[in-house]
């Protein structure tokens, strides 16, 4: 009995809490997806998804059952193994992610004091369902597109490691919870990290677009150039996998972003009725803004020209947030000589 | 009793992820039992309480430095199946060889004679209430800074090094230059002609600045 309770109970609500963030982290992608087409078929002026059920609300299911059904192609050139590992890993890292990312108060299923550490790590992988996925496909697009993504994830979490580095000086701790917990000041809205530290934030919005190979950085998949990169030679669920891996990378940076520089669950102004209202909801209408502006970037701002890319990388991004690290880090150590002074 | 499992789990995984990296006849497949061996490393960090450094092995050895491995031995066109033909046919003379390098290393550890000081030292137990980030910050940039330093410095030479050996710039590729690129203005690059009807463009011709190539 006391076996039960040591060991066997906690597993249990792990795995019952694992279970019921998977879901909704599944249903709201499905939807988050449907937005994106959404919003991006507006800026075109088309209607979008509009068929299958009210609004179009169901096309993203029907999409899942179509590709459920589809029979998977393996190229007979392929490395069998190597090939459907790929899809798998890019999906499993993204949902991963999710197990350290508190929504509210307590609300996550390991809130690890490395937890910056954990998502970064995790992201630094998901590298690895590219070029796996380039490589064993055997054939010269998706290689190509495997070289390119190594080369550009591999850039972009540099200055993204910085990012956080400035964030976690200010906060003082890689516990996500105490992140958000350090951004709870007397100014609400303004006490978040976004403005004192807001190139940083730029600098952290299109490095995440980067990282998730979302347009305008999009080069791994380019239409134009490689047919469509990395995932040429995937069908049905495979192809699912990668999509869906994709997605929940996308809504693993929205939820980075809003922990590390929107206040987390914090309510934009910290009186009355505003306090009311569930930390919940307001950390999802935040992660969800920062993802109207992913598909916003997606619908209005053209490819950039893969030079161009490694340009930015690391002959603006790098140096800035280096040189913003530096500052940030003696403005903490020395800046109430500099008050001090003004006195 | 579930750690000890836990252990054996991931300790059973690298010993077997490791052989498999010397085994496995594709080099791609080497390198993916690396990151597999790297990453169970990293589960074993996190079983002894070392949460940060499994994270940062991770974020290095995985995120990065094998992904530049894993670059380079996808490009290498090498028939490594040719090479590591006889790997196992020689393994007995490299079990020897470990053996007796193991057994030396036995005979000069074993009549190590650590001054009685010096365990207490190693072992400083980490201050309770601080976590195990903090304490290994509090450590490598109080007592152990010049050495942090140093190896910084290494790293940053080795660095400019590489660049230094691989950099050279040809003279007759064309380059973007985007500051100038941005500095240029309308009448740098237009010329607005009022054309004649019936005699074209006459002596108002577009003289050569002005055809619009970026320098």
């Amino acid at each position: 009995m006391e076996f039960f309770w040591t060991y066997l109970w906690p597993l249990i609500v792990i795995l019952a809490q694992s279970v019921l963030l998977l879901v909704v982290l599944l249903v709201a992608i499905a939807y988050i997806l449907l937005a994106d087409r959404k919003i991006w078929a507006a800026v075109q002026m088309r209607r979008g998804p509009n068929v299958v059920g009210p609004f179009g609300l169901f096309q993203s299911f029907a999409d899942l059952l179509k590709f459920m059904v589809k029979e998977p192609v393996i190229p007979a050139g392929a490395n069998k193994g190597v090939f459907l590992l790929a899809p798998l890993i890019t999906c499993v890292l993204a949902l991963a992610a999710w197990a350290v990312i508190p929504v509210n108060v307590g609300w996550a299923i390991a809130d690890i004091n490395v937890g910056v550490l954990y998502i970064f790590a995790v992201s630094s992988l998901m590298v690895y369902g590219v070029i796996m996925a380039g490589w064993a496909s055997n054939s010269k697009y998706p290689f190509l597109a495997a070289l390119r993504s190594a080369a550009q994830m591999v850039s972009y979490e540099v200055s993204i490691g910085f990012v956080i580095i400035t964030v976690l000086l200010c906060a003082g701790s890689l516990n996500l919870t105490a992140i958000v917990e350090a951004q709870n000041g007397p100014y609400g809205i303004f006490s978040w990290y976004w403005l004192p530290l807001f190139p940083m934030f730029i600098v952290f919005f299109i490095s995440a677009l980067a990282e998730t190979n979302r347009p305008p950085f999009d080069l791994v998949e380019a239409e134009s150039e490689l047919v469509a990169g990395f995932m040429v030679e995937y069908g049905s669920s495979p192809y699912m996998m990668f999509m869906l891996g994709e997605y929940v990378a996308i809504a693993t940076m929205c939820a980075m972003g809003t922990i590390l520089f929107l206040g987390g669950w914090l309510p934009p102004v910290p009186y009355a009725p505003f306090t009311w209202v569930p930390g919940i909801i307001w950390f999802v209408l935040k992660a969800f803004f920062l993802f109207f502006g992913f598909a916003m970037v997606k619908a209005i701002v053209p490819r950039y020209r893969y030079d161009q890319l490694m340009r930015l990388g690391w002959k603006v991004f790098l140096p800035l947030s280096l040189a913003m690290v530096v500052i940030v880090a003696g403005v903490l150590q020395y800046g109430h000589l500099a008050t001090a002074a003004m006195k | 009793m579930i750690a000890a499992a836990f252990f054996y789990l991931f300790a059973g995984i690298l010993v077997a992820s490791a052989f498999m990296v010397i085994a496995s006849k594709n080099p791609v497949h080497s390198v993916l039992y690396l990151i597999l061996a790297f990453v169970n490393a990293a589960g074993l960090f996190v079983m002894m309480g070392a949460e940060f450094l499994a994270m940062i092995l991770v974020v290095v050895y995985v995120g990065a430095v094998a992904v530049l491995f894993l670059f380079v031995v996808m490009m290498l066109d090498v028939d490594f199946a040719e090479l590591k033909k006889g790997v196992l046919q020689y393994l007995p003379v490299g079990l020897l060889l470990g053996g007796i390098f193991l057994a030396e290393l036995l005979l000069v550890v074993g009549s190590w004679v650590i001054g009685p000081g010096v365990p207490k030292a190693i072992t400083a137990p980490i201050p309770t209430g601080i976590s195990n980030t903090e304490a290994i910050g509090l450590v490598l940039y109080t007592k152990y800074v010049y050495f942090f330093q140093i190896s910084g410095m290494i790293l940053l030479v080795a660095m400019i090094g590489a660049i230094v050996l691989t950099l050279r710039h040809k003279e007759r590729v064309k380059r973007q230059n985007i500051s100038a690129q941005n500095a240029r203005t309308p009448e740098m690059s237009m010329q607005v002609v009022k054309v004649r009807q019936g005699q074209g463009l006459g002596s108002n011709s577009v003289d050569a600045n002005s055809t619009g190539s970026a320098s």
